[in-house]
């Protein structure tokens, strides 16, 4: 007998049902449930059976090898997935929802990035997170197992177990056996970037996920039958985890996907994907509307037709009015529109999106005095023409179930356009971070503080930039200190001598990292300059896996230090950013 | 156009724009793409570069790390299509 899904809980997700509905009829099972489109530009479609079928086997091949199903919090299984294959990570993050396991995604190591210190990291995140395994493939569990705290647990291995079983007898008789979730228990772990971020992995339930989804969906106008979302966004961060993954897997919208790092060597193979299935939605940072209206060359725009999608959703990073005309200039001829570049606010704290713009219409912009926003901290309406002014692009209301506040400095509410801390309180929240009991996450009213700086006006968000000294470059979170520690590690480079700092840049319309070093006067000649200047872009990239975009060699006694005797970050910014404009003269 | 032109118009674009440091001595063996001295995008904007400066379109096939690494290989990819 087949399992019924408990209400409120990610099992009666669109994508599971040929897995709980014995009667589901062939077109149910047939449904495309999503297409992965490879390096090659080779398409891997997915029905829902085909789905279910994948998840079940690995569920019950994890159930047999180390992964127990059930608990509710801190007592449930954390499954961390890390395999080379995209559809294979996509099915066992799966699989750890159905086992009612805690799965969570990774990366696996990329070119970039140093080995000891991927290692290092998935080991440190094994320990965090009490891993009971790592799904992963054998090469790859090969390359980490010498050095985890717990078992590699190999697709083939795991397969193996389910090898004599049909479907049906996978889902009217193991599934009988998994404990099924409850709406207030841990549904999977989210980890953000960088070294501050693998050691907070955000705890979202069953109930927020879908209470998301729903208001999200609704935000949206989402509609199963007409809709279909494309994404290139990694699935371990929470926009492609959300907006392009669970949000159509769970609502039955059919799904394009494809790797990131194929698309950002090949940005047009978004807009092919697009055309070829009729995407109509699809999320993306800022950085990449400049990315593609620079790069895509013209003869891949032969036979692309974008006037299908109803939204391109800027999300992630400072959306910049600039970034949006010149998508718009670039792909006019194939159908872009303005009323197609919609805006959203997300967090991964909020599960994802805390406002959104009205789909189908362009995101207002506020033109604002910038020397007011600086001065007084508010946002002055004046003329387009002004001399001072500068657009401020909306990022549309609250959606529904998430109310959004301006707190000021002294802790008092702000006023209409007046700039403070953005706090949010809502029923998607994160039920914490994932055994740090060290760390609280929302006030005693329930708001939490997100860091962010911003205004209200008519009702709708904007924001206007960060509390901390945080980095967001195409899309990522980058801490300056992590960047800092690195450099350190380069011969010649001593603690306390490298400041590191985001750089707004209107061409590819992110931050990029700029990094300050002083270096001693016996280093100070030209094959010592390139040697430093090397490493210090090979080391930070194999560190962070980001790539510094300014690397400036200074004397000794360049940097301003606090009274303390740290570097000051903003005053160095200013410094280098004024030093910058006089060379360009 | 000539093998030398070519080099120095490329050691060029990607010093300046790519490595943003028009003074860095760049070596023509040197890995670019796989030692972070370029960002990701970099490989996309050699293929607009090569496609405007030099009327060669290099298909994404082409456009990959292991084939655009360093500066003699993207030299030898662009000579390819332009004789």
């Amino acid at each position: 007998m087949a399992v019924r899904p408990p209400e409120g809980t990610l099992w009666n997700a669109k994508v599971l049902e040929p897995l709980f509905n014995p009667d589901c009829d062939p077109a149910c099972q047939d449904t495309p449930a999503l297409v992965y489109i490879d390096a090659d530009l080779r398409p891997h479609g997915v029905t829902r059976r085909e789905f279910c079928e994948a998840v079940v086997r690995i569920a019950w091949g994890l159930s047999e090898d180390a992964v127990r199903s059930g608990g509710c919090r801190e007592d449930k299984d954390p499954l961390l997935i890390a395999h080379p294959s995209a559809l294979s990570s996509i099915f066992a993050f799966w699989a750890g929802i159905v086992l009612n396991a805690l799965p969570s995604m990774f990366p696996t190591q990329t070119d970039k990035i140093d080995k000891a210190i991927y290692q290092h990291n998935m080991r440190q995140l094994a320990l965090h997170s009490h891993a009971r395994g790592v799904f992963t493939d054998r090469a790859f569990g090969e390359y980490l197992g010498g050095v985890m705290p717990c078992p590699m647990l190999d697709e083939v291995d795991i397969l193996a177990h389910a090898a004599g079983h049909t479907f049906e007898g996978l889902r009217d008789g193991f599934m009988g056996d998994v404990q099924p979730p409850a709406p207030e228990c841990y549904a999977f772990l989210q980890h953000s970037s960088g070294t501050t971020g693998l050691q907070k992995g955000v705890a979202l339930s069953h109930g927020s996920v879908l209470n998301q989804l729903s208001h999200y969906a609704d935000a949206l106008g989402l509609d199963p039958s007409s809709d279909v979302i494309v994404s290139w966004l990694p699935l371990y961060h929470d926009m492609g985890l959300i907006a392009g993954f669970m949000l159509p897997l769970v609502t039955g919208v059919p799904l394009v996907l494809m790797s990131p790092f194929d698309w950002v060597a090949h940005p047009a193979m978004l807009l092919r994907a697009i055309t070829d299935y009729h995407g109509t939605l699809c999320w993306l940072p800022n950085f990449a509307y400049n990315h593609m209206a620079r790069r895509v060359r013209a003869p891949e725009l032969e036979g692309v037709d974008l006037s299908g999608v109803r939204a391109f959703i800027n999300c992630s990073e400072p959306v910049r009015a600039d970034s949006h005309a010149a998508f718009v200039r670039r792909f006019e001829p194939v159908g872009a529109r303005m009323d197609q570049l919609a805006v959203s606010y997300a967090m991964a704290e909020n599960t994802f999106a805390v406002a959104q713009t009205p789909v189908g219409e362009a995101a207002h912009q506020d033109m604002i005095d910038r020397d007011a926003l600086q001065r007084d901290g508010r946002a002055i309406p004046v003329d387009a023409a002004h001399p001072r002014g500068a657009a401020q692009v909306s990022c549309g209301r609250p959606i529904a179930g998430t109310q959004v506040k301006i707190v000021r400095d002294d802790g008092a509410q702000a006023d209409e356009r007046q700039v403070g801390e953005v706090v949010v309180r809502s029923d998607c929240m994160l039920s914490g971070y994932y055994r740090r009991d060290d760390l609280v996450a929302f006030d005693s009213e329930g708001w939490y503080r997100t860091g962010d700086r911003g205004y209200m006006a008519a009702g709708e968000v904007y924001i206007v930039g960060r509390s901390k000294d945080l980095i967001i470059t195409a899309g990522k979170n980058i801490f300056p200190q992590d960047i800092e520690d690195a450099a350190y590690g380069v011969e010649g480079v001593h603690p306390g001598r490298a400041v590191a700092f985001g750089v707004q840049d209107q061409r590819e319309g992110t931050e990029l990292i700029a990094l300050v070093v002083e270096i001693d006067p016996e280093h100070d000649h030209e094959a010592e300059r390139k040697r430093i200047f090397g490493d210090l872009k090979r080391r930070i990239a194999s560190q962070t896996e980001v790539t510094v975009s300014y690397v400036t060699l200074v004397a000794r006694g360049w940097l301003i230090k606090t009274t303390s005797g740290k570097a000051a970050r903003g005053a160095n910014r200013d410094k280098w950013l004024a030093q910058q404009a006089t060379d360009g003269e | 156009m000539q093998e030398a032109e070519v080099r120095a118009k490329l050691r060029a674009f990607i010093t300046k724009e790519l490595i943003r440091n028009a003074s860095y001595p760049l070596d023509d063996a040197e890995g670019v793409c796989s030692s972070g001295l370029i960002d990701s995008f970099a490989l996309a904007e050699i293929g607009v570069f090569a496609e405007q400066e030099f009327g060669v379109y290099i298909p994404d096939p082409d456009l990959t790390v292991a084939k655009m690494d360093t500066l003699n290989l993207m030299v030898a990819r662009i000579l390819r299509d332009n004789r």
